[in-house]
C-alpha cells in the first residue's frame, strides 16, 4: 500500500473575533493518493476553501488558530520552516483560485508571471524560463503563445486567462494541484473547454488534484473520489459512483436534490433543503450541525457522529440505521417526481 | 398529477418582441463602434407560460430583458405589452402600464437600498402609485413578506441582516407589490447557494401557480431554465438562435449552439464511463466585431462556406420548432 | 496616441488662455481696483493718473488692454513690471526658476525615498507596533505647518544653536550651482527637509493604505502560492501596483511645487525663487509680474498633468488602449 501524498489529520481552523470564535474547519481528516482527483463539495460556509487553503499556509490573518496536522510526503507543513514550506509552494503542490480576473498581478505580462514561478525554484536563466513559457502556454491551449507571452492579463478573457493560471502553476511539475473553484466564474462552454484541459494535464503528468467546488455535476465528471462537506465538517465521503449513485447523508440528498434533474425530465418541484446553510460562528457544536435542517433528525443526532465506514471506502457522519438509507434517500427526493 | 401546466397553446399572447434591437456606441481604439448587444430579437410570451432565456456572456439576453420593461430604450423594433405597443411611451404612459410587469434582479446585494427596511422596500412600488391608505399599503406588504416566506418579525429588518437568498425573496416580494402579471427574472438565482437556489426556485413555481404569473427566466444555466421554463430560447451574440418546448429543446437540440451547450452541462453522471462532451474551441465571440454570415460560424463544427456568408434566418419548421441555422442537427443525439 | 496628445495639448491651450483671462478680468475689471492709481502712487493728481492711463493703455477697451499685455509677454517678450519701471518680467521669471527646481527637485528626491521607506516598513510591520509609530511620524510631518517649521529651524539654526551645533548652516539665502555644488546643496539642506518633511507624512501615508490593500488582493496570495518569498511579495507585487497612485500624486504635486506653490518655504528661507517673486508682486499689486507668474505655474500644472498622464499608462498597462 503507497503511501498517500496528502494526509490531513484533525485539522481545526477557527478565528478568533470580537464576537467570539468562529470555527471554520472542525476536525477534518481525510487522505489523497498520487495520481488520484478528489472532489471537495459544499456550499459557502463549509469550509471547503479555508481547509485548502490552510494546507499551503496561505492564510494571513493574525486571529487564526490553526491545529491539526497536514502531512504531505510524510512532512508536517504546518510545523515546517517558512523556508522548507517555500520550497513547497509553487512546485510540489500548486494552487489555482476561482476568479482568473483578480490571480494575475496587473502589471506584470503572463510570461513574467510564469518565470517568476519557475526561477523561484530552479536556477534557470530569463531566457530559458520564458521559453519554457512559451512551451507551457502552447501546452494549455493558447494559440500564437510566442506573442501571448508578453500579452498582459487584462487582455486575456477569462477563460484564457485561467488558462495562464492552470500554465503557471504546472510549471514546476507538482505532485498534488488544488483547484479552488476554478471555473466557477466561467460561462459553461468555457468551463466544458478547462475542465477538458484539466482532465488531459492530469492523465499527461499524473499530478493529483484537489477540486473544490459547489457544483455536483462537476466533480461527477472530475473526481474518483468525492468528500461533501458541511459546516466545516465531513459529512460524508466516498468513490464518485458510491457517492452519486448511492448517496448516504441527508445533506449529500438535499444537494442532489436542489440540482434539476440533468436526465432530460422536468421535475414538479426541486427537492430544496430547508433552512439556510449553517454560518461559521454558530456555536452549538455539539450536535450533528445539519440536524436543523434535516427532515429526519431526531433528539440522538447529539452529539455529532465522526465519519463511519458503513461500507468499504464509502462512509458518513449520520446515525440513521444503514439499512433504512435507501428509503429515506427516496423520500428526500420524492418532490423530484417528474412532470407529466 | 402535475403541479403547473404549461400555458395554454392559444393562451392570449401577454407580451411580444418584434425584432427588437439595441446597439450601445462606444469610442475604442479603433474609433467609433458599435456593441451590437441585441441585434434583432423577436418572440411571443402567452400568458401563464414561463419563457426561459438561455445564453452566455455577451449573448444579450439581459439586455434584452431590460428592454422588454424598458428599462432600456431599444435602438429599434418595438416591445408590445398585452396588446398595446409600449415602445415609444411616454413616462406618463407607461407609468400606469407598469404596474402589469415587473423585474427581479440578479445581484441580490446591489438590489435593495440598504437605507430601507424590508417592508418599506415592499411598500415603495405601492406608495408610488398610490395604491390605498398607509394602513392598507403596510397590510399588503406585510401579506407580501408572509408569501415569500418571511414572517412579521423580519418586515423591520435592514437588507444587511438577511442572507443572500432572503433578499432574493425580499426582491420577488417587492415585485409583486403591484400585482404584476408578467415578471421578468433577471437571473435571480446565479448568485445564491445550491440548496437556496432551489428554494428560491421551488418559491417562484409555488407563486405562479397560486397567482397566475407569466414569467420570463433568463439565466445561464441551462439545467435550471429547463427545469423551470414551458419553452426555452437560446440567445448566442444578441440573436435568437433557437426556439421550442423546454423539454424538446434540452432532448433534441436543432441549433449546433444549443447542441454544445448542452453537452457543455456538467451532468451528474451514473454510468462509469463519462460521456463525451462536444467542447467548443475559441472565446466567447466580441458584440462589437461580430463575425460575417451566421455569427456562431467561426466555432460551429457543421459550419459551411454559406455559413460565413449568409447569415440564416429564424425558422419555423413544422413541429413548431424556431431555429437559426442552414443545416439543423437532424436528430438531436442526447 | 498622438490625437490623444493633440487633444491634449489643445486643451492646455484653453485652459492657459482661460487663466490669463480670469487673472487679468480680477486686476482690471474688478470695480475699485485702478492699477493707474497703484502705479502713480496714493494722492497723484488727475493729471498724472490721466498721463498714467494713456502710458499704459488703461484708456483703452479691455480686450485691446489684454491684447497688449499678452503681446508684450509673448511676441515682444518685453513686458515690464508696473512697479519697478524699466525691470521686465521674463528675466525675473527666468532667474527665479533656477531656485525653485533646486528646492523642489532636492525636496522632491528626498520626500520620494523617505516616504516610499515609511510607507513600506509599516506595510510590513502592520499589526505590529512598527506600522502606527510609523503613521504617527507622518501625520506629525503633515500637521507641520511649513512656514512654522521653517521659522523653528531657522531660529534654532541661524540663532539658538548657531554657534554651536549649526555653525555650518549658512546665512539664509541661494547659492547657485556655480558656486559650487557643496555651497549650494549647503544652503539648501535645510529648505528641502522642511518641504519634505510634509510630502513624506503624505506619501508614507497613501503608501501604506494602497499597498495594506495591495496585500489582501487575490494577486498577492497567488504569488504566496507560487512559493515567492515576502519580501519579493512587498516590493514586486504589492509596491509595484502601489506604486501607480503616488506617482499619479506626485507628478500633480510636483507640477503645483514647480509653478509657485512652495512659496512659503522660499519666503521663510529667503530663497528667490518663482513662489517669493509671485507673493512680492501680489504684495505690491504688480499685474505684469503677478500675470507671468500665474501663467507660468499654469503652463507647468498642465505639463505635469500631461507627464502623469503619460507616466500612469507607462505604469499601468491596462490604460494604455483607452
Amino acid at each position: 500500500m503507497s503511501e498517500p501524498l496528502l494526509e490531513v489529520r484533525n485539522l481545526r481552523v477557527s478565528f478568533r473575533t470580537r464576537t467570539g470564535t468562529v470555527t471554520a474547519v472542525d476536525g477534518i481528516s481525510f487522505t489523497v493518493d498520487p495520481g488520484e482527483v478528489v472532489g471537495l463539495v459544499g456550499e459557502s460556509g463549509s469550509g471547503k476553501s479555508v481547509s485548502m487553503l490552510t494546507v499551503l499556509r496561505l492564510i494571513d490573518n493574525p486571529n487564526c488558530v490553526i491545529e491539526g496536522e497536514v502531512l504531505f510526503k510524510g512532512n508536517d507543513l504546518l510545523t515546517m520552516s517558512d523556508a522548507d514550506l517555500r520550497s513547497i509552494r509553487g512546485r510540489e503542490i500548486a494552487m489555482i483560485f476561482q476568479d482568473p480576473m483578480t490571480a494575475l498581478t496587473p502589471v506584470y505580462t503572463a510570461g513574467w508571471h510564469i518565470s517568476e514561478q519557475i526561477r523561484a525554484h530552479e536556477k534557470v536563466s530569463k531566457k530559458a524560463a520564458n521559453d519554457r513559457a512559451i512551451q507551457l502556454l502552447t501546452s494549455v491551449g493558447i494559440p500564437n503563445a510566442e506573442s501571448r507571452v508578453n500579452s498582459y492579463p487584462h487582455e486575456f478573457s477569462g477563460g484564457m486567462r485561467q488558462r495562464v493560471v492552470i500554465a503557471m502553476a504546472l510549471s514546476c511539475n507538482p505532485s498534488l494541484l488544488i483547484a479552488d473553484e476554478p471555473t466557477t466564474a466561467l460561462d459553461v462552454t468555457i468551463q466544458a473547454q478547462i475542465l477538458e484541459l484539466l482532465r488531459d494535464l492530469q492523465s499527461e503528468f499524473g499530478a493529483s488534484i484537489v477540486l473544490i467546488t459547489h457544483d455536483m455535476g462537476v466533480v461527477s465528471q472530475m473526481a474518483n473520489r468525492v468528500m461533501v462537506m458541511y459546516g466545516g465538517r465531513l459529512v460524508e465521503a466516498g468513490s464518485r459512483l458510491d457517492v452519486m449513485r448511492e448517496p448516504a447523508h441527508p445533506y449529500t440528498w438535499g444537494l442532489m436534490g436542489s440540482i434539476p434533474p440533468t436526465d432530460g425530465t422536468r421535475a414538479v418541484r426541486l427537492a430544496a433543503i430547508p433552512g439556510a446553510p449553517i454560518s461559521p460562528s454558530d456555536s452549538d457544536r455539539d450536535r450533528c450541525l445539519f440536524a436543523p435542517r434535516c427532515t429526519f433528525a431526531t433528539d440522538s443526532c447529539r452529539p455529532q457522529p465522526g465519519l463511519i465506514e458503513h461500507r468499504p471506502g464509502h462512509s458518513d457522519a449520520c446515525i440513521i440505521p444503514f439499512g433504512e438509507r435507501a428509503q429515506r434517500r427516496t423520500e428526500a427526493l420524492a418532490p423530484m417526481r417528474a412532470r407529466t | 398529477m402535475t403541479a403547473s401546466s404549461p400555458a395554454e397553446p392559444n393562451a392570449p399572447i401577454l407580451l411580444e418582441a418584434r425584432d427588437v434591437v439595441k446597439h450601445f456606441p462606444i469610442r475604442t481604439a479603433q474609433g467609433r463602434q458599435q456593441v451590437r448587444a441585441v441585434d434583432g430579437v423577436s418572440l411571443k410570451v402567452r400568458t401563464g407560460e414561463t419563457l426561459g432565456l438561455v445564453g452566455e456572456s455577451g449573448c444579450g439576453k439581459s439586455t434584452f430583458g431590460r428592454c422588454l420593461v424598458k428599462l432600456i430604450d431599444p435602438t429599434s423594433g418595438s416591445v408590445l405589452f398585452d396588446g398595446e405597443d409600449i415602445t415609444h411611451m411616454s413616462r406618463r404612459e407607461l407609468r400606469s402600464r407598469r404596474t402589469g410587469f415587473q423585474m427581479i434582479f440578479q445581484d441580490p446585494y446591489a438590489s435593495l437600498n440598504p437605507r430601507r427596511r424590508a417592508a418599506a422596500t415592499v411598500e415603495e412600488p405601492m406608495r408610488t402609485h398610490g395604491m390605498g391608505t398607509d394602513q392598507e399599503i403596510r397590510a399588503r406588504a406585510i401579506h407580501l413578506l408572509q408569501t415569500v416566506g418571511f414572517d412579521e418579525s423580519y418586515a423591520n429588518r435592514y437588507p444587511h441582516e438577511f442572507s443572500g437568498g432572503q433578499r432574493q425573496r425580499l426582491g420577488i416580494a417587492r415585485a409583486l407589490a403591484l400585482s404584476p402579471r408578467l415578471l421578468i427574472a433577471d437571473e435571480p438565482v446565479s448568485a445564491l447557494d445550491v440548496s437556496i437556489q432551489a428554494q428560491v426556485l421551488n418559491l417562484l413555481a409555488d407563486l405562479q401557480e397560486e397567482q397566475k404569473l407569466t414569467y420570463v427566466f433568463i439565466a445561464h444555466d441551462l439545467a435550471v431554465v429547463h427545469h423551470i421554463a414551458d419553452r426555452i430560447g437560446v440567445m448566442y451574440l444578441g440573436e435568437l438562435v433557437e426556439l421550442g418546448g423546454s423539454t424538446e429543446v434540452y432532448n433534441n437540440p436543432r441549433h449546433p449552439y444549443t447542441e454544445a451547450l448542452l453537452s457543455a452541462i456538467p451532468v451528474i453522471d451514473t454510468d462509469t464511463e463519462v460521456r463525451e462532451r462536444i467542447v467548443l474551441t475559441g472565446d466567447l465571440p466580441n458584440p462589437i466585431d461580430k463575425p460575417s454570415g451566421c455569427a456562431f460560424s467561426p466555432r460551429c463544427r457543421y459550419a459551411q462556406d454559406i455559413c460565413r456568408v449568409e447569415k440564416p434566418l429564424l425558422q419555423i419548421q413544422l413541429d413548431g420548432r424556431e431555429v437559426a441555422c442552414h443545416f439543423p442537427v437532424a436528430t438531436g443525439a442526447k | 496616441m498622438w490625437r490623444f496628445a493633440g487633444r491634449r495639448a489643445l486643451a492646455a491651450v484653453l485652459v492657459l488662455f482661460a487663466i490669463s483671462v480670469m487673472v487679468f478680468l480680477i486686476f482690471f475689471a474688478t470695480p475699485g481696483a485702478d492699477p493707474a492709481a497703484r502705479i502713480a502712487g496714493r494722492n497723484a493728481s488727475q493729471e498724472t493718473l490721466a498721463q498714467v492711463r494713456a502710458s499704459f493703455g488703461f484708456d483703452k477697451p479691455m480686450y485691446m488692454q489684454y491684447g497688449l499685455m499678452m503681446r508684450h509677454l509673448f511676441i515682444d517678450r518685453d513686458l515690464t513690471s508696473f512697479v519697478n519701471r524699466g525691470s521686465q518680467v521674463i528675466p525675473q521669471i527666468t532667474q527665479a526658476i533656477p531656485v525653485t527646481l533646486s528646492l523642489v527637485i532636492g525636496a522632491a528626491v528626498i520626500w520620494m525615498v523617505l516616504g516610499i521607506i515609511m510607507g513600506v516598513a509599516a506595510t510590513a510591520g502592520r499589526g505590529t507596533a512598527v506600522d502606527p509609530i510609523i503613521m504617527v511620524f507622518g501625520v506629525i510631518g503633515v500637521s507641520l505647518p511649513v512656514y512654522w517649521l521653517g521659522e523653528v529651524v531657522n531660529l534654532i539654526t541661524q540663532s539658538r544653536l548657531h554657534d554651536s551645533w549649526f555653525a555650518w548652516v549658512p546665512p539664509l539665502g541661494y547659492a547657485p550651482l556655480s558656486d559650487g555644488v557643496g555651497t549650494w546643496a549647503l544652503h539648501l539642506v535645510l529648505p528641502w527637509m522642511t518641504l519634505a518633511v510634509l510630502y513624506a507624512g503624505i506619501y508614507a501615508r497613501v503608501l501604506r493604505s494602497e499597498m495594506v490593500g495591495a496585500m489582501n488582493e487575490d494577486y498577492v496570495r497567488m504569488a504566496r502560492a507560487k512559493g515567492i518569498g515576502e519580501g519579493r511579495v512587498l516590493i514586486r507585487h504589492a509596491l509595484r501596483t502601489s506604486l501607480i497612485v503616488i506617482v499619479s500624486l506626485f507628478g500633480l504635486d510636483f507640477g503645483a511645487l514647480i509653478g509657485g506653490a512652495a512659496l512659503l518655504t522660499e519666503v521663510v528661507f529667503g530663497l528667490q525663487g518663482v513662489g517669493k517673486l509671485t507673493y512680492d508682486s501680489l504684495q505690491n499689486f504688480d499685474l505684469p509680474v503677478i500675470l507671468g507668474c500665474v501663467l507660468y505655474a499654469a503652463f507647468f500644472v498642465v505639463v505635469a498633468n500631461f507627464i502623469v498622464d503619460l507616466a500612469y499608462a507607462w505604469l499601468d498597462p491596462r490604460v494604455r488602449h483607452v
